[in-house]
């Protein structure tokens, strides 16, 4: 079946089967490999993309419910003032590690920063509870969503 | 990120850019430089002046990368910004690990310490080129000239070392370069050295061997038995047909499981869920965890198998039974999942020429690259490795059978070897079928005198081997003891006195690996909660209590006390704030030594809060102060967030867990704060991957006692009578 998807302010039209996760037709047919597979049941945060501007785990959102959604990826992160905000924090601070989880770390951030600009560590503890890094980088998270609150003031 | 594999392809790549300087080593071991069949480089020059470091450990987070090209630039004249880096092909004679012999792989926190001075002599014999060839073009002595910023100057002249690379590559390599004295270090030791690898990772861009899509490729999953061991025998896979873009299923020939092929990812995991697969189970593993535990703490009532350190065990016990106060404990450790982020994968492609390329986060290149050249009937030098970014691995990814490589190879072999095909396992893949950390007991008795002096120290250990039945087991294994089953134990830097220590093996249930720390994951805690408890039985504060086993010269006890006296005063150790109580651990493991201050609030029953932990670190010349603090923080969080609440339980020879929901990672909320102290030190430099993690969980524990007089010696802590906030 043919859908047909606004991503990154481009639209696609892709083949996939009905209930083809999202995440799988961002990485399998789009060829978009920033969104990462973790775990596929929504407990890791890997796959973590925007609709309309609200974070939403993509391995288990659908093809078929995002027709006319705006879809963003962290490949368009640096491109929106938070996103770049946040990406020069987590260079200045070297947030990562192994690096996998993190676009869904970032995604999430820009999503807690859209609606809170201010966060309090508590804040970003709660938000940031369904992004797993197995490398545990949680204290430069922290750190890097504080410092990236600091340049967007600025 | 392409290296060319081929000896041969490598460097006339290279030269078709035009005249390059290469620095590396033949496979004697010199050094050597120019456009030799026989050189493999660990530095690569190009003629625009262009910098590359090859690396030749894989990067799972732990920095390498970074860290290899900092010495290359360091004994060069750069900046960090002046130098970039490939991984290196897979070639055990040259880019091997020196500390494992002829095999390349990263582990034991190894990278740095086995690669400092190669790396720094390569670099600093490219240097010396640079510089002769400058003097002999501007007429002027070579000791005059310097190179800073990747620009060369003296005698009245200036210019960047990309003009002399095609002179220095005719040049002999100097057999001694000169190394900088560590007072000339510019980044070597420098807290704002950034990673190298920061903003592919932060934009999208990193590759992960998962990210691999190469033209017309399969996917291929594997469906695996529940019950450990089962053989497949057949399959009914009309269900499966269903699924669009499901290709075909297949027996693996070793019948470990039914690979399904197909177009894409969600096709393959769909159509393997469908596979109704017949199992043999008569040979399978039918024990569950609870029998594998029993088994374990009956062993550690018994004559253990092992002696050890040849002491003498009666001295010990007559000691201990004889003492004014004896204090004794039995722990039992689980099984434990590595879990690395990515789940595991790789993809092989076939060549025109017959041979392949395997795309992998390869972590011991020589396993994988022997086992496809059996299981594919090629030679080595048809197999290419590209070693590609790995989410993470802890362990993992190095199984001394290559298991998910082989897996591939297999799934490849069965087709027209047409296709590429890319292997990819579930997270439940991941925690059901893997390789564990495994399942440990210890018991110890520990005998005070009437002034609080350890005189007796007996310690029993049990349980299941890592080595043995491996291809490791020749060097791993002496006279019967796996030394990875004791180390941190019978290897304590601590003098302690009558001490014994006895180790049984316990039948392996499951297959056993190395996790993050591997042995000292459970003797650090024992050691240390046992320390504890002896500080407490003799009314002594733990602190000075462990300083009087570290009272002896010797470098290893003058540097664990440093470290713990360090790790003591930046906590504020005997002063926490009203409510909170703090623990404290210090451990020796790859060279590093390691204490930890938990501070924690709350009570076990409502709920207990890690609200600090303050570490100090020796790990002798810290290369790189900020990728060392971010190494600490991750195998603290590694430790503890395992210790809290994870466990791998097997029931009639079954893995009960699925997926993350019951093998909860550590989240962000469940340690407040983390604060790293890094001695100074002009010692050669040591791991740094790991030795975070072995002080965190006694550290945590002997917090937690200190709150509640609560000794948990069984883990997961939430299962046995912890509760977190
Ligand atoms: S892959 Fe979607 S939450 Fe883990
Ligand atoms: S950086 Fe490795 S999982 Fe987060």
């Amino acid at each position: 079946m043919t859908f047909s998807l606004k991503l990154n302010g481009e639209t696609h039209e892709v083949d996939a089967e009905p209930g083809t996760p999202l995440l799988w037709v961002i990485r399998d047919e789009l060829k978009m490999t920033g969104t990462k597979f973790g775990c596929g049941v929504a407990s890791c945060g890997a796959c973590t993309v925007h609709l309309d501007g609200e974070p939403v785990r993509s391995c288990q959102t659908y093809i078929d419910d995002v027709e006319g959604v705006e879809i963003t990826t962290i490949e368009a992160m640096s491109d929106t003032k938070i996103g770049a905000a946040v990406q020069q924090a987590w260079v200045e601070l070297d947030v990562v590690q192994c690096g996998y989880c993190q676009s869904g770390q970032i995604m999430s951030a820009v999503g807690l920063l859209s609606e809170n600009p201010k966060p309090s560590a508590d804040d970003i503890d709660s938000y940031m509870a369904g992004n797993a890094c197995r490398c545990a980088t949680y204290q430069r998270i922290r750190a890097g969503i504080q410092r990236a609150a600091e340049i967007l003031e600025a | 990120m392409t290296v060319s594999t081929s000896r041969r392809g490598f460097l006339k790549g290279a030269a078709a850019t035009g005249a390059v300087l290469l620095v590396g080593v033949t496979p004697k071991g010199a050094l050597a430089a120019g456009d030799s069949a026989m050189l493999n480089p660990f530095v690569k020059i190009g003629a625009d002046g262009s910098v590359t470091a090859i690396v030749k450990h894989f990067e799972k987070g732990q920095g390498p990368a970074t860290g290899l090209s900092t010495l290359i630039a360091e004994e060069i004249g750069l900046r960090m910004d002046q130098i970039g880096y490939e991984f290196a092909p897979s070639n055990p004679e040259v880019y091997n690990n020196l500390l494992f012999g002829p095999f390349q792989g990263t582990g034991g926190s190894t990278a740095m310490a086995n690669s400092f001075m190669q790396y720094r002599q390569a670099g600093a014999a490219a240097r010396e080129m640079l510089l002769q060839a400058a003097a002999e073009s501007w007429g002027a002595d070579a000791g005059t000239l310097t190179l800073e910023d990747g620009v060369i100057s003296g005698s009245g002249n200036s210019a960047p070392l990309g003009d002399f690379v095609a002179a220095a590559s005719e040049l002999t390599p100097p057999a001694e370069p000169r190394l900088k004295d560590p007072s000339e270090f510019r980044l070597i030791g420098n807290p704002d050295v950034r990673r190298l690898d920061s903003k592919i990772k932060t934009d999208g861009t990193a590759n992960f061997a998962m990210d691999v899509y190469l033209p017309n490729q399969m996917i291929a999953m594997i469906k695996r038995p529940e019950q450990r061991g089962a053989l497949a025998t057949g399959f009914d896979d009309s269900e499966a047909k269903t699924v669009k873009g499901f290709i075909r299923a297949a027996v693996l020939p070793n019948q470990a499981g039914v690979v399904a092929y197909a177009e894409n990812t969600w096709a393959a995991m769909q159509a393997r869920d469908f596979l109704i697969v017949d199992w043999d189970t008569s040979a399978a593993e039918a024990r569950s965890s609870d029998e594998i535990e029993a088994e374990i703490r009956a062993a550690l009532d018994a004559e253990p198998t092992y002696n050890v350190n040849k002491t003498d065990m009666a001295a010990t016990q007559a000691a201990i039974d004889s003492a004014d106060k004896m204090v004794e404990q039995t722990f039992y450790f689980p099984l434990l999942a590595h879990a690395p982020m990515e789940p595991l994968n790789c993809t092989i492609e076939p060549l025109a020429d017959g041979g392949i390329i395997l795309h992998d986060g390869a972590q011991m290149p020589t396993g994988p690259h022997m086992a496809l050249s059996q299981i594919l009937d090629l030679p080595m030098e048809k197999i290419q490795v590209n070693t590609m970014l790995a989410g993470g691995s802890f362990g993992r990814r190095a199984t001394p059978d290559a298991d998910y490589q082989v897996e591939a190879g297999l799934a490849f072999a069965m087709t027209d070897r047409t296709r590429p095909v890319k292997l990819v396992w579930s997270r439940e893949d991941d925690l059901r079928s893997g390789y564990y950390r495994p399942a440990f007991g210890h018991k110890v008795r520990v005998g005070l005198s009437a002034d609080g002096d350890i005189v007796g120290w007996e310690h029993r250990i049990a349980g299941q081997s890592i080595m043995k039945g491996t291809a490791f087991e020749s060097f791993a294994v002496k006279d019967g003891v796996d030394h990875s089953s004791v180390e941190g134990a019978a290897d304590t830097p601590y003098q302690i006195p009558g001490a014994h220590f006895g180790l049984t093996d316990a039948e392996k249930a499951t297959s056993t690996l190395w996790w993050r720390a591997v042995g000292h994951t459970h003797t650090a805690y024992v050691m240390e909660v046992m320390m504890d408890m002896a500080a407490s039985a003799a009314g002594i504060d733990p602190v000075d209590f462990r300083l009087k086993y570290l009272a002896g010269d010797g470098s290893d006890q003058t540097r664990m006390a440093g470290v713990l006296k360090l790790a003591a005063e930046k906590a504020g150790w005997g002063n926490a704030p009203t409510g909170r109580s703090q623990g404290i651990a210090v451990h020796k493991s790859f060279g590093s030594f390691v204490a930890e201050v938990v501070e924690v609030s709350g009570n076990p029953e409502e709920g207990i809060r890690i609200e600090n932990v303050t570490c100090a670190v020796d790990c002798g010349i810290a290369v790189n102060p900020d990728i060392i603090a971010a190494q600490m923080e991750g195998g603290i969080g590694y430790g503890i967030g395992h210790t809290m609440r994870d466990r791998i339980t097997l029931t009639n020879g079954a893995v009960d867990q699925f997926n993350f929901p019951d093998y909860e990672p550590l989240r962000i909320g469940d340690i407040a704060n983390i604060d790293v102290h890094i001695v100074p030190s002009a010692e050669a430099p040591t791991g740094v991957g790991e030795p975070g993690t072995p002080p965190s969980a006694p550290a945590l524990a002997n917090a937690i006692a200190a709150l509640s007089d609560m000794r948990v010696s069984t883990l997961p802590m939430n299962e046995n009578g912890v509760a977190w906030a």
